[in-house]
């Protein structure tokens, strides 16, 4: 206290304090992306940013990895101003200026997830710690997904997830750090069972095979969910091995149970064949309960349709994106994916080009690659011209929201693409739900 | 009843083409003493005899046409239909059972060239050395059809008019619930047809006769004067056709991918050893025996029992074999035993 009797009053120190702590901050109160932050692989000075895109290159997911390896491409691309633009023409609102992004050249490496989780990981962690991704995505493969996923979480690396469609991924398994533009099991249920009453009536029995690992178990209790809420009966839900080959010994079962619909959460390879050699074993030629019997696919694909064949033709599904869609997004993709391959592209192929844009869109408004203010800029962003009409990107579990597109295999195809006809665009407001429904915590902004 | 009945038939029919395979590895390992992990790839590459034989049969005449897409589209008319009409269509409706008049040759020359090219270099070393010289035959067996046809099963369906199923229930006054496709009802009888040529071959004439004397007592075969070892090179390329053709008549059952020999190499290892090793009859019977004994254990009502039962059933019957019959079901003495 002797400098206050020594003429320093103590208004004059508080004074003083004041206005020092004013100048002290006063750098971060007027550059707002001044972030000084130290953070994982921080581009920093550097001319060009890295991108990861772990797909599956090898196994049975090889062709859809394969077709989500050229979006990935396209987008890239795009991004760094190439080629028509893509969904750069139509997206808004828009930050990205077409000049890489926050000025910044992009490039990426690649990684073979094998679909399988070990292998995944260990390829996310190579791209992170050794390539020096600031973004990694890739997708086929939910169990793929939720692992990576935790991984992006503990390194502090944003994931944004290609296709993966249980519930899992943005329920009780979500993540701080990942993303999911892509559909999931719930809305699916919600999205078919409309047409499923207006095609089916609501007095079914319902049999299901269900693939043995997280996603088919969600999807089967969303389909049960909604169905039942119907007035359906589910009759017997069986689990089949993943990659079981032959299911003789689980379609026979289902002639002689009283079912008089079987309902396949089967996806890739699974469902070609499930789907093949239940058409064999006569299921859809059979009347039961005085009633065709039917056959529902709740989750397809293009690349899955082609492997079915014939056999898909009528059969009713829902889809995450189509390249029939007349949109102005859509058709811009598919024209600029159609010119760069000679076909058009497929559902994994959409979400995963879409995904690596709206990244790259999130660095620009944020203006910085700091994750945690790209998460924030992420969270609850609202888009359009994506291919999906009007789009959120839910804050609460980073969950998309817009419309689902139900499906069925095209009877008179025009073309070997032609596969799926788009029966309704089911909108956003009848598939949203509350986040608490399936748990879970995100989890922090730092690492 | 009705269940029963149809999970032996599905068991008969799986049980088919675990038997067609075994038989063609116990044969190859009772002669040249090879175990042959490369086998599965083998009935993998017969189901792409098939494949590539309907690409053949619909090759088509492809142009660009302007689409409202933003780019070119590809419109194919196949050559068949475009110089022969409705009868090249049905001559493409019938390209798997025709495939097996080309995968016969094909099958010969692959199993030749895999016996001469690489297997020969391995008699003499232990098992395990063969082992995995021919599972890495396998892996690059696999790579090259995936590189080539991609990963994704590729749809090979049955002729138009067996595609359906046929109506057993009615035959036996069962009702209308035992119904089983036609196909698979062709496959059973096929691979039967395919047993009984090879025991027959091997059993009634005089060449046969010296391949299975060879398999008791090479050496002694081969003082009487006889090139053993040029007919146990093309016992191989019978095992490859044998293989081979399950695997072509397999294909509208499961659209063929590359990794589909892997999958049933595993059970027909199992089935061999159950059988006991270098023992046709032996690979036969536990052939249907694990076939029919996985299609119960996937009934509802014994899962409900034993949950994953379907999963472990054929391991399990194999260990419980293996602790009462060391040999297997029908093993001879001295057989990979020392």
């Amino acid at each position: 206290m002797s400098g206050i009797k020594d003429g320093v009053s103590r208004r004059g120190l508080m004074k003083g304090g004041a206005a020092a702590a004013a100048i002290g901050t006063a750098p971060l109160v007027f550059s707002r992306r001044a972030w000084a932050e130290k953070f994982r692989n921080d581009p920093g000075n550097a001319k060009s940013i890295k991108l990861g895109f772990n797909v599956p290159q090898t196994g049975a997911y090889a062709d859809e990895g394969a077709d989500e390896l050229r979006a990935y491409k396209l987008a890239v691309k795009h991004l760094n101003g190439e080629g028509d633009g893509g969904l750069l023409t139509t997206m808004k609102p828009k930050s990205l200026k077409g000049n890489g992004v926050l000025g910044k050249k992009v490039e990426y490496v690649t990684g073979d997830t094998q679909t399988k989780s070990d292998a995944a990981r260990a390829s996310a962690k190579r791209m992170i710690e050794k390539d020096g991704v600031i973004m990694f995505s890739g997708g086929s493969s939910s169990g793929v997904a939720i692992a990576v996923q935790s991984l992006a979480q503990e390194m502090g690396v944003i994931f944004m997830c290609g296709l993966t469609h249980s519930n899992d991924t943005t329920g009780k398994d979500k993540r701080r750090y990942g993303f999911r533009h892509f559909f999931n099991a719930y809305m699916s249920g919600k999205a078919l069972a409309p047409v499923l009453k207006e095609t089916m009536g609501g007095e079914r029995k319902a049999y299901h095979l269900t693939a043995d690992y997280t996603w088919g178990w969600t999807q089967e209790e969303s389909i049960k969910n909604s169905t039942e809420a119907l007035g359906w009966k589910t009759v017997k839900a069986v689990r089949t091995p993943l990659g079981a080959g032959d299911f003789s010994q689980y379609i026979t079962p289902v002639l002689n149970s009283g079912a008089d619909v079987l309902i396949l959460n089967h996806y890739g390879k699974d469902m070609v064949n499930s789907l093949t050699q239940a058409v064999q074993f006569g299921l859809r030629d059979k009347q039961v309960n005085g009633k065709s019997f039917e056959i529902v696919v709740p989750l397809y694909s293009r690349l899955m349709a082609q492997g079915a064949g014939k056999n898909i033709k009528g059969i009713l599904g829902t889809t995450n994106w189509n390249w029939s869609l007349k949109d102005e997004g859509s058709k811009a993709f598919v024209k600029s994916f159609g010119q760069e391959y000679g076909f058009p592209p497929s559902q994994a192929a959409h979400t995963c080009y879409v995904q690596t844009l709206l990244y790259a869109n999130a660095c620009e408004m944020a203006g910085t690659f700091y994750p945690p203010e790209v998460i924030k800029a992420l969270e609850g962003f609202k888009f359009d011209g994506m291919g999906n009409g009007p789009t959120e990107y839910r804050a609460a579990d980073h969950q998309c929201f817009k419309s689902v597109l139900v499906v069925k295999g095209n009877e008179k195809p025009t073309s070997k693409f032609d596969l799926l006809e788009v029966v309704k665009e089911v909108p956003r407001s009848e598939v949203e739900y509350d986040p608490k429904i399936f748990g879970g915590e995100l989890g922090p902004y730092k690492v | 009843m009705d269940a029963i009945v149809l999970q032996i038939l599905n068991g008969l029919d799986k049980g088919g083409a675990y038997a067609l395979i075994a038989l063609g590895l116990t044969l190859i390992f009772g002669t040249l003493g090879v175990v042959n992990f490369a086998h599965g790839a083998l009935f993998m590459l017969g189901a792409f005899c098939a494949v590539s034989f309907k690409k053949l049969l619909t090759l088509a005449e492809v142009t660009k046409v302007p689409s409202d897409l933003g780019f070119p589209v590809t419109k194919e008319v196949f050559y068949l239909e475009k110089w022969f009409g409705q009868t090249g269509l049905t001559i493409i409706d019938f390209a798997v059972p025709l495939a097996i008049l080309i995968s016969i040759p094909v099958m010969i020359l692959i199993g030749l060239a895999m016996e001469r090219g690489l297997v020969r270099h391995f008699y003499k070393r232990p098992h395990a050395e063969q082992i995995l010289v021919t599972f890495g035959l396998a892996i690059v067996l696999q790579e090259i059809i995936k590189a080539i046809f991609g990963a994704n099963p590729i749809p090979t369906p049955a002729p138009q008019f067996v595609s359906g199923s046929a109506n057993i229930g009615e035959w036996l006054g069962l009702g209308q619930f035992v119904v089983y496709p036609w196909w698979r009802l062709i496959y059973l009888l096929f691979s039967l047809s395919v047993l009984a040529a090879v025991f027959s071959f091997l059993r009634f004439t005089t060449w046969g006769m010296v391949v299975r004397a060879g398999m008791q007592d090479r050496e002694t075969v081969g003082l009487l004067g006889i090139n053993i070892q040029k007919r146990f090179t093309i016992v191989f390329a019978l095992a490859a056709v044998v293989a081979g053709l399950a695997g072509v008549m397999y294909t509208p059952i499961l659209p063929p991918d590359y990794h589909m020999g892997m999958e049933f190499l595993v059970l027909s290892f199992v089935v061999v050893v159950v059988g006991g090793m270098g023992s046709l009859p032996g690979a036969v019977a536990a052939g249907f025996l694990l076939g029919i004994l996985q299609s119960f254990a996937s009934m509802n009502e014994v899962k409900s029992i034993f949950p994953g039962i379907d999963q472990i059933i054929i391991y399990l019957v194999a260990v419980i074999i293996l602790l009462v019959r060391p040999r297997g079901l029908l093993g001879r003495k001295g057989v990979m035993e020392t």
